[in-house]
């Protein structure tokens, strides 16, 4: 399947897919879209991707927290317009337990953040718009979901 | 560029996002001498495109899908990549 979707994230399908009976622990992250940034009243976001790169780079993500893992992950993005309380990314993680189960969610969203090629345009209510730089805060992490 | 000796390399750059809106473009076809490197890719995108100029002096980038060093080479058939900080999530 795609990491990348147009459409809506299917989490349930998402979670279908890493289920399983052997799993005693299942970590969800999801990313929404809200309506403030800096103070700003946010009116929608649009995602671009390079796609083939995402693609590889995410499948690289997954594939490298089940091997450092005893998990199953899905994730998802999106890509073009979202509005607000949109689901942006999901990542779903089963594990035996919670502990890998955390780690390994955790991992997958921050490197996703770090090396997966999606860019964000901010739409702002005044009708101005900006495309995020998440370099440019003072703290990065305050930036984005 | 002139190009020197050998064969030239032909190398498709991809720009996105902010960078494509101010230098104008989002796919352009270079040919470079040959053992040219991503930076050299990226000095030819500033001649073709004067609104080059304002990217980064080492943007990120990558070749075939992959994280690259300006100082890697290039080879012939390559798809180079330009990328803004990245924004996912």
């Amino acid at each position: 399947m795609n990491f990348l979707t147009e459409a809506g994230i299917d989490t349930a399908g998402l979670v279908a897919r890493v289920a399983g009976s052997g799993r005693g622990a299942q970590v969800s992250f999801t990313g929404t879209v809200r309506n403030h940034q800096d103070g700003r009243e946010v009116r929608e976001l649009h995602y671009t991707a390079y796609g083939p790169m995402a693609e590889v780079q995410c499948g690289t993500i997954v594939a490298e927290a089940e091997a450092r893992w005893p998990v199953s992950v899905a994730l998802q993005h999106r890509v073009g317009t979202l509005a607000i309380g949109d689901e942006a990314v999901v990542v779903v993680v089963a594990g035996d337990h919670r502990e890998e189960a955390f780690a390994a969610c955790r991992f997958v969203l921050e490197e996703v953040k770090r090396r997966v090629p999606i860019w964000k345009h901010e739409r702002y209510a005044d009708g101005t718009e900006v495309w995020v730089d998440p370099t440019d805060a003072a703290d990065p992490a305050e930036r984005g979901s | 560029m002139v190009i020197e000796q050998g064969r030239p390399v032909h190398v498709r750059m991809l720009l996105f996002a902010s960078y494509a809106e101010v230098v104008g473009v989002e796919v352009c076809d270079l040919a470079l001498s040959a053992s040219a490197t991503v930076a050299d890719a990226l000095a030819e995108l500033r001649l073709k495109h004067p609104g080059a100029d304002v990217l980064p002096t080492r943007p990120l980038c990558a070749r075939n899908h992959s994280q690259v060093a300006m100082e890697d080479e290039v080879r012939d058939g390559d798809e180079v990549a330009i990328l803004p900080p990245l924004a996912g999530g």
